[in-house]
């Protein structure tokens, strides 16, 4: 658990057509958030319809990542583009994006390949 | 004695993790499951995640986190000398919060993941968040 202190969260991110693929790892909180919201929002100014965001490597998610996750889900639909997410079947971050309603607009998936076609 | 920590810092955003492994790490060492210690980490978060962003617009102040080992479980303090909340009800309440970028749902997490949630705030005075939570089996061989 101590060896989860102070890493920071690491994104990378694959970009196919207008489609980009944003892979999260580590603790997405209030210290992450402004560089995940900086990351996808060039996504966006780039012109990306469809971003992918893959929570599975996320160990830990709360309100401050939320709020960058739909934050940049209003920029994108603003433009007609649409954010799905990936992530785990259970766990605490689970729990998190279930409570907080956010499937109502972003698709909960539990893999890449569920990701419809453009 | 039981067993307890207090920890002063100021109200920087790297600080959130630290408070949140703090009690972590306390928790586990009190005998609570990996599932309890993942809700008490989102509340702890939140708690603390609040004073950063909110108690303190202009300047950096202190967040000051206590925790202690109770009979049934574990009892968690955030404290903050800030601006305080107006309205204390109307902030709990789901999707309220006074920045537009926010979800307004620290509340939410802080209240759905304890047993016992308390908020004591006046403006100008500063905010004290109490949780408590209790542990789902008594702790063996701890
Ligand atoms: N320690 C504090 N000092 C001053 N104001 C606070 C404090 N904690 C909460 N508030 C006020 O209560 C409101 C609701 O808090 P809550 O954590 O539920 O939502 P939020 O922080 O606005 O958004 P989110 O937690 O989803 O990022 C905040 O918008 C803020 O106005
Ligand atoms: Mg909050």
């Amino acid at each position: 658990m101590l060896e989860e202190a102070g890493k920071p969260v690491q994104i990378a991110i694959k970009r196919q057509g207008r489609t980009a693929t944003a892979r999260l790892a580590g603790e997405f909180d209030l210290t992450a958030a402004p560089l995940v919201r900086e990351q996808l929002d060039g996504l966006i100014d780039a012109g990306m319809q469809r971003i992918v965001i893959d929570l599975r490597g996320v160990r830990f998610l709360d309100s401050s990542g939320l709020g960058v996750l739909l934050g940049r889900y209003r920029r994108l639909s603003e433009r007609g583009g649409s954010i799905y997410l990936v992530t785990a079947a259970e766990g605490s971050v689970r729990t998190v994006l279930e409570m907080s309603g956010v499937r109502q607009v972003m698709p909960l998936l539990a893999s890449e390949s569920e990701v419809p076609r453009a | 004695m039981t067993q307890y920590f207090e920890l002063v810092c100021p109200s920087r955003p790297e600080n959130v993790g630290l408070c949140r492994v703090a009690v972590a790490t306390f928790a586990a060492n009190i005998g609570f499951t990996l599932s309890e210690i993942e809700e008490i980490k989102v509340a702890v978060s939140e708690a603390v995640s609040n004073v950063v962003v909110h108690a303190y617009p202009a300047t950096e102040g202190l967040i000051e986190l206590g925790c202690r080992e109770i009979e049934a479980g574990i009892a968690i303090t955030v404290r903050d000398e800030g601006v305080g909340i107006q309205d204390v009800a109307l902030a709990r309440q789901a999707s309220f919060s006074t920045d537009p970028e926010r979800m307004g749902l620290g509340f939410v997490f802080m209240e759905s993941f304890s047993d016992d949630f308390h908020v004591e705030s006046a403006p100008g005075k500063g905010t004290r968040i109490e949780m408590r939570k209790r542990r789902e089996a008594p702790a063996e061989g701890a």
